[in-house]
């Protein structure tokens, strides 16, 4: 046994390990917690050795889970001692106990600097070494100019230099700024001229993380990456010491092709053949073989060479070769080559059309999802959601329902959503969604939540061929001795709704069905009883001529009720007997639900949201992000170069849906009198089914209609030649949205949908238009067009005629801010399908806040500059009136989003908001914009704003800007006008459900 | 980036814990806890990854003690699971044929190992040669101040005789 060198710290150690139990362990860490404080307290006795003793017993038993709050003080103190054996220990003992937001730490920042610059090499190590562990922010700001020289200064030995520079890698993750751009890419291109390879693995990671937050100031280092993979992958003067089991070095070569994956193309012509013909040898060259390290090594640059290849979206050849590999490493033995073979397959599917080869390797994806490691077959699940197309829906949604039967709890919600939302997206037939949607409850009811069947509800409500259907399976499924809950609901409901479409069956009389349903009464949870009762009421109904014995049982239930103890209950109980008292006017009051309004599947949703902090690639959430909204809306035509017209034109535009239903409800509430009053009327139409606003007047017999006319009248577009696709999102609202986010769908028809990402950097932007086609042949005559106003430079780069069936083509669109102005940039945007020419115009996010960077003043920074913009036209002032009324932190947060980053405390008045950013173009280069507003708390609607900057234009623009967002939110401020619900067989064609469910989505 | 380092016995014990990202003591526990539980659970012939809270861990047993090291969802796994060997490896060379005991009682060793390893959550260095030399040095350095310690008091003892 191998002892530490310090008695006293061994003798406690295996004092700890001789405790028999937790409860002992504890005992004994409370006796040496109290000892080490009392020695503390005393501090003249302590010598250094014994300091040092305590300061280890410290972290000892602060390893073990125990708290220590006292000692870190001693810990720290240490550092500054003269002599090497207490530093090292103080440095270590630290950067465990403290984490970098510890006050502590700021204690010793000038002992850790000196430290740095001082001439003790060793001293130097310990210092980065700790900043690179823990440094925070305010060692970023205070010390990344000296690690910086020191990393480039020519005396600097590699055991310094490498830590210098992970140290500085810290640093810039901490604060970004600290790296000036201009000055350092000349300096990272010599760094990576190192030929200690240890130096230069430590300089990749740092070019890695600085490449990653931006690859344009670091083109000039694209070459020499490629020159150190030539010489890795040739093993030309690889010292020894830096192979590993036979390869040179394989981390390095991980490493440089992550950096190279943030360069979006290679042009050089020779430096991409270089570059090809390593990965071509990774790629042919590595095999299976017994040594695991050597097999891991191997596969570690392997498996990064494919992202490469991926990445660089190279000659064909290659990506198949890369499919191919990915094809045999699913079916291999080893279960970590497996996990990152469809790990790899799922970003694959991602980033290129290689659906079709990848569905050939179905039969051992879905094998691996009854693998007996839940890693693997979490990625196998991904994979297959990923992959699912019409095609293999079936079989994949059907494995999906096998495996949910023993999969682990853990599992299950996540897995019953995906199942959910593939028979949705992917149903051949509408009976089969049906068929799986119940069998999903069947199987795993307490996984599966209210959205999943108030969605089959909807689309049975909505496909009338489908009714007889779910109402015979619904009856079926109640046969069953014991069902689930939410079985009951939708099984009550639907049944309700259709049962007598089943009436001339065997077992289906309304009498029945009631009994049926009612034998179940006694085992359901309240929400459940008040479902039950709807449907009594319905099928009581539906019962023409009625049965005075069933009607005695119903009446006899509902007046039970009228004294439940839940309002909900009481209120239906009490309502529904009085409704059916009225005879013949019951068939209209209770007549069917109409028709459900086509909307976004929440199930999508909260896919998105659950995703949404976990993996950054999951399949789900890319699948998730296309889609988008389904409000219904008219095109907004827009006139090209009159984007200020186009704002108001956009006004007159269909409200979402979430309005139109508000405003039936509302409707509703008017005929039928108490009905609804004292619900909350929200838009959620998931709601609807379960509110008392379930019994509804037949459609039509309302003033919806009328009013609806009304109001597509208004809605027609003037002048413009009507398109005979609509969109099935709301254009002007994405837009709204998109100005202040980077991504996200421009544009979605049924047959279409455009996506859009984009990078902004100063002046300059990068938008990536994503053209999909969703429909199962290809669309032609696609053309898209931009229409640039003057102060806008944009290229966009060739768009292919065809788009083949479910296929997505990128179309980069380089975008050059010349000077400020709020003019709106147009895309042109037409394509055939079939017969009709598809023809619209889109405005692209690339507005005045774009070019904004953010950037935070402070009070000796602020007001100096504010003082020098005195008067106009560099500083304007104006009185805003009509203000939308919103809180101050509303606001605040409203000024956030267009990247005017408000400074809180910086105006003495806590009414007024003081906000900054630099805006950027070629006129004026970098700007800094100052923006004030005071606010008047007794009058939330007036305020008086002041904006100033170095150039009077940008000033008037920016005021503008700001004026335009106070005033209102373009989708709040619509005026209430109503539209009819459209059909869903609207531009589908009937035959082909995929399709219209599809079209649903 | 590696977020973390845990090493845990198959006991469940903290051998080892290093961690590159902030997390507070509270944070620093429930994430043990959770990670020993999942981890020390799973079978021999599984593989070496676990996805966790969005994130992945890479661990490998070796003997009776996890490695274990926690990195984003698109990091290459390989690569982190070679450094925890290639960290092994340096133990081993350095207390030649380690075991669980050596990393209990010369705990601090193993940290400083792994600060010649790691800094930062990247790797620092790939030569075990290297950091040999650079972790002898320091134990020489060590070692030469207490001899000098040793002396000088030896000198006052005298004189002070």
């Amino acid at each position: 046994m191998a002892l530490s060198g310090m008695r006293g710290l061994s003798v406690f150690i295996s004092e700890i390990r001789g405790c028999q139990n937790k409860e002992q362990e504890r005992l004994r860490v409370d006796k040496e917690l109290g000892n080490i404080r009392t020695r503390f307290k005393n501090e003249k006795g302590l010598t250094p050795y014994e300091k040092k003793k305590y300061v280890w017993k410290m972290l000892y038993i602060f390893m073990l889970g125990y708290d220590v709050d006292f000692g870190h003080m001693e810990a720290v103190s240490l550092i500054s001692a003269p002599k090497y054996p207490e530093k090292q220990v103080g440095y270590l003992v630290t950067s465990c106990l403290l984490n970098e937001n510890h006050d502590f730490l700021r204690l010793a920042i000038n002992t850790i600097r000196n430290d740095i610059i001082g001439r003790n090499e060793t001293f130097q190590c310990l210092a980065l070494t700790l900043v690179g562990n823990i440094g925070g922010r305010e060692f970023a700001e205070s010390l990344a100019p000296d690690v910086q020289k020191l990393l480039i200064s020519s005396s600097c030995r590699p055991l310094v230099k490498k830590k210098a520079a992970l140290c500085l890698l810290r640093l810039f993750r901490k604060n970004p700024d600290v790296v000036n751009v201009d000055g350092w890419s000349d300096r990272m291109a010599q760094l990576l001229d190192e030929r200690n390879l240890g130096v230069l693995t430590s300089s990749m990671s740092l070019f890695v993380s600085l490449v990653s937050n931006n690859h344009e100031a670091y083109w000039s280092c694209l070459p020499k990456c490629v020159k150190v993979l030539e010489i890795l992958a040739r093993n030309q003067d690889v010292p020894q010491e830096y192979t590993y089991y036979g390869i040179p070095s394989p981390w390095l070569q991980v490493k440089t092709m992550r950096a190279l994956q943030y360069f979006p193309t290679i042009e050089d012509p020779n430096t991409r053949r270089a570059l090809f013909e390593v990965l071509q040898r990774v790629l042919m060259g590595t095999d299976v073989v017994k040594n695991v390290n050597k097999n891991n090594a191997s596969h570690a640059v392997l498996f990064e060479a494919l992202a490469l290849v991926m990445h660089l979206d190279a000659e064909k050849e290659m990506m198949s070769q890369c499919v191919a590999l990915l094809g045999k490493f699913i079916a291999v033995r080893e279960p970590n080559i497996r996990y990152l073979g469809l790990e790899n397959m799922t970003r694959m599917l991602m980033v290129t059309d290689v659906q079709e080869i990848i569905k050939r390797h179905q039969a051992q994806i879905i094998t691996s999802l009854k693998d007996p490691d839940i890693s693997i077959r979490r990625r196998a699940l991904d994979l297959l959601y990923a992959m699912c197309d019409v095609s293999n829906a079936k079989d994949i949604v059907e494995e999906l329902l096998q495996y949910l039967g023993t999969a682990e709890f853990t599992m299950r919600e996540e897995l019953a959503l995906k199942a959910a939302i593939l028979a949705e997206k992917f149903a051949p037939d509408l009976s089969w969604y049906v068929d799986v949607i119940l069998q999903l409850i069947d199987k795993a009811g307490d996984f599966v939540s209210d959205d999943i069947w108030f969605r089959v509800v909807q689309f049975v409500t909505n496909n009338e061929d489908l009714q007889p259907y779910a109402a015979l399976k619904a009856r079926e499924y109640l046969d069953k001795p014991a069902i689930h809950e939410t079985m009951m609901k939708v099984s009550a409901y639907l049944l309700g709704e259709y049962s007598h479409l089943l009436s001339r069956r065997p077992g289906c009389s309304p009498k029945e069905i009631f009994g049926i349903i009612h034998e179940k009464l006694p085992t359901v949870s309240t929400p459940t009883i008040s479902i039950l009762l709807s449907s009594y009421a319905k099928i009581l109904m539906h019962s023409q001529p009625p049965d005075p014995e069933l009607q005695n049982q119903i009446w006899a239930i509902f007046s039970k009720y009228e004294t439940s103890i839940d309002a909900e209950i009481q209120q239906r109980a009490v309502e529904y007997f009085a409704l059916s008292k009225k005879g013949a006017a019951l068939i209209d009051i209770l007549a069917e639900m109409p028709k459900f309004p086509e909307r976004e599947s929440s199930l999508i949703k909260r896919a998105e949201d659950t995703e949404a902090d976990t993996a950054e690639l999951s399949a789900i959430k890319s699948r998730a992000q296309q889609q988008a909204s389904n409000a219904l809306v008219v095109t907004d035509q827009q006139p090209a170069n009159h984007p200020l017209q186009v704002t108001q034109l956009a006004m007159v535009k269909i409200p979402s849906i979430n309005e139109e239903n508000n405003h039936v409800d509302q409707e509703v509430t008017q005929t039928n009198g108490s009905l609804g009053e004292g619900e909350p009327q929200n838009g959620d139409i998931f709601g609807d089914l379960l509110s008392p606003l379930a019994i509804e007047g037949p459609p039509g017999v309302s003033g919806t209609e009328t009013l609806s006319e009304d109001g597509a009248l208004a809605l027609a577009p003037i002048g413009e030649q009507e398109n005979a696709v609509k969109p099935i999102v709301d254009i002007a609202e994405i837009f709204h949205a998109l100005c202040v986010k980077d991504s996200g769908v421009l544009y979605e028809d049924p047959y279409v949908q455009i996506g859009i990402k984009a990078e902004w950097r100063g002046h300059q932007g990068r938008l990536v238009l994503f053209l999909g086609n969703k429909t199962t042949s290809s669309l032609d005559s696609v053309q898209a067009v931009i229409l640039s106003p003057s102060h806008l430079k944009l290229e966009l780069s060739s768009v292919p005629e065809v788009i083949p069936p479910r296929a997505q083509v990128q179309c980069p669109l380089e975008v050059v801010n010349l000077r400020p102005s709020r003019d709106v940039a147009v895309l042109d945007f037409s394509y055939k399908f079939g017969t009709s020419l598809v023809d619209n115009k889109l405005r692209l996010p690339a507005v005045l806040n774009k070019f904004f960077q953010p950037i935070t003043l402070s009070a000796e920074e602020f007001f100096p500059q504010w003082r020098t913009l005195a008067a106009p036209p560099l500083k304007l002032q104006e009185v805003v009136r009509g203000v939308r009324p919103m809180s101050l932190g509303e606001m605040a947060n409203l000024l956030n989003s267009l990247k005017l980053i408000v400074s809180p405390g910086l105006d003495p008045n806590a009414n007024n908001l003081v906000a900054s950013t630099t805006f950027y173009s070629e006129s004026t280069r970098s700007m800094l914009c100052l923006v004030r507003i005071e606010t008047d708390p007794a009058d939330r609607t007036q305020l008086r704003m002041t904006v100033a900057s170095g150039d009077p234009t940008l000033t008037f623009e920016l005021k503008e800007l700001i004026k335009e967002q106070l005033i209102s939110i373009p989708t709040a401020s619509r005026p209430p006008v109503h539209q009819q619900p459209q059909p869903t067989t609207q531009p589908i064609s009937s035959s082909d459900p995929g399709a219209l469910l599809a079209g649903l989505l | 980036m590696i977020h973390f380092v845990l090493l845990i016995s198959r006991q469940g014990k903290v051998r080892l814990t290093k961690w590159y990202s902030p997390y507070s003591q509270k944070e620093r526990s429930k994430v043990i806890r959770e990670l020993s539980g999942t981890i020390l659970s799973r079978g021999p012939k599984l593989c070496n990854f676990v996805e966790w809270r969005g994130l992945k861990v890479v661990y490998k047993r070796y003997a009776s003690l996890y490695f274990c090291m926690c990195i984003n969802q698109e990091d290459n796994e390989l690569e982190i699971l070679e450094i925890i060997h290639h960290y092994v490896e340096i133990l081993d060379r350095y207390f030649g044929s380690v075991c669980e005991l050596d990393l209990i009682f010369n705990f601090h060793k193993a940290y400083y190992i792994l600060d010649e390893v790691l800094i930062a959550g990247e790797l620092q260095e790939s030569s075990k040669k290297t950091v040999a030399r650079l972790v002898a040095t320091q134990d020489s350095l060590v070692e030469a101040a207490k001899e000098e310690a040793n002396s000088i008091s030896n000198i006052i003892a005298q004189a002070t005789k």
